[in-house]
């Protein structure tokens, strides 16, 4: 148990190896590791953030298609609502149509009864009028008897 | 036992605690000798861990080596076990702390570990090739003990200053623990002051050689008494029953406290380790 040149050099080596450690070692360990680390916590928080991501999407896809399902809802029933509307509308014309030219049917029956029976009463006169000179053997003058013509005729 | 078997038990254990040095050793110090066995020793281990670690260093650092395994596995797990140490105790930025407390634990790990190989292996094969002596556990020197407290000694005196200044490292030293409100008071403290704490600041060195030391001096010697069951008897003993009993006896003890000492071996690499990070932690304090 002697103290010797032997501490000196002890010493000596020990401050080279702590340099040594210090200057290649330890920075070229520790930092590597803590790269490694600050990656691995980049990945998981990007997962994290992917995750959050998807889950978001989702829930506006699902929003998306119930509003898109909703619309498809609103306009199916508007479509049902507007040709019923026509329908209605079409019937109410057509109604009204018929009943317009029933109308005129009837005016222009009407008419033409009116008329066919005008011309019955005129024919039936001349027919009076030509039965009545038959009878009579002679010649009716028509303009004299007008008057008379047109009062039997009227009573047809 | 015989007389001359005792004379070969001394011989023995004489022969386990010399050095290979140039010269003999007579006084207590002297500069011109030097222990080859010592400073072979630590820095092949220093060449070792210093060699593995810049392998798995450099491979890291280039960026080879993405996912840890094997060595490099191991490798991370001290130096970041070492960094979690050395951020408990130590508050401040200073970036020789952490590759120091690396540095010591494992080198003394390493001189320690020296301590498992069976005692006559390595001196043997050093007799054979004609070496008159050889120690193989370079922390069972004190020459290797003192040198890595004393450099821890010094760091600590250079921080102090450095942080403190040399006016509040000189009243750390003085002003306290006794303080005094009185100015003459206190001026008859000081140098009580002055003895207790310097008394504090030397012991540290001592303590932290000598604790590593002892306990590797003292695990050396058991392995030599337990080799000595059966040394002093030779091959004739395992003629008789007793004999194999004392063989065996060595081989249970020897194994026992190989598993002992390999708790103790590591305990004071990380005790040394811790110490120097506090003493340099102290250094860094104001007050």
């Amino acid at each position: 148990m002697h103290i010797n040149l032997t501490l000196l050099v002890q010493m000596l080596a020990f401050a080279a190896l702590v340099w040594f450690t210090m200057k290649f070692v330890w920075p070229m360990i520790l930092g590597p590791m803590q790269e490694r680390e600050r990656r691995i916590a980049q990945g998981l928080a990007a997962a994290d953030k992917g995750e959050e991501e998807l889950r978001q999407a989702r829930a506006g896809a699902e929003a998306i298609l119930r509003e898109a399902r909703e619309r498809a809802g609103v306009i199916l029933d508007q479509a049902q609502h507007s040709a019923n509307e026509i329908v209605e509308h079409a019937r109410v014309a057509a109604t009204q149509e018929g009943q317009r030219l029933l109308v005129a049917a009837q005016q222009q029956i009407e008419l033409d009864a009116a008329r066919a029976r005008e011309q019955l009463r005129r024919q039936v006169g001349a027919i009076a009028v030509a039965a009545a000179a038959k009878l009579l053997e002679r010649e009716i003058d028509p303009h004299a008897h007008a008057a008379l013509l047109e009062e039997f005729a009227a009573q047809i | 036992m015989t007389a001359s078997g005792s004379a070969r038990i001394g011989e023995y254990v004489t022969e386990h605690l010399t050095y290979l040095s140039n010269k003999p050793q007579t006084s207590l110090i002297n500069f011109t000798v030097i222990n080859y066995d010592t400073v072979f020793f630590s820095v092949l281990l220093a060449v070792l861990f210093a060699g593995s670690f810049y392998w798995v260093a450099r491979r890291m650092a280039s960026g080879t080596a993405s996912a840890p395994r094997g060595f490099q596995s191991f490798v991370e797990l001290v130096v970041e076990w070492v960094d979690g140490q050395v951020k408990d105790i130590f508050h401040g930025t200073n970036p020789l702390i952490a590759p120091l407390a690396l540095t010591l634990f494992c080198w003394v790990f390493l001189f320690n570990f020296m301590d498992l190989l069976p005692v006559d292996l390595l001196p043997g094969i050093a007799h054979t090739i004609g070496l008159s002596h050889l120690k193989v556990v370079p922390s069972n020197d004190l020459n290797c003990v003192f040198g890595l407290s004393l450099p821890v000694f010094f760091l600590t005196l250079y921080y102090s200053i450095k942080v403190k200044g040399a006016r509040g490292f000189l009243a750390e030293l003085t002003l306290q623990p006794f303080t005094s409100k009185n100015v003459f008071v206190q001026a008859l403290f000081v140098p009580i002051n002055f003895l207790l704490e310097s008394v504090t600041h030397l012991a540290r060195p001592l303590s932290l050689a000598l604790r590593l030391f002892g306990n590797m001096f003292a695990g050396e010697m058991i392995f030599v008494l337990l080799a000595l069951l059966t040394l002093v008897h030779g091959y004739p003993m395992l003629g008789t029953l007793s004999g194999w009993g004392l063989a065996i006896m060595q081989l249970v003890l020897t194994f026992a406290w190989g598993v002992f000492h390999l708790l103790i071996i590591t305990l004071q690499a990380f005790i040394f380790m811790v110490l120097t990070v506090v003493y340099l932690s102290m250094a860094h304090e104001r007050h």
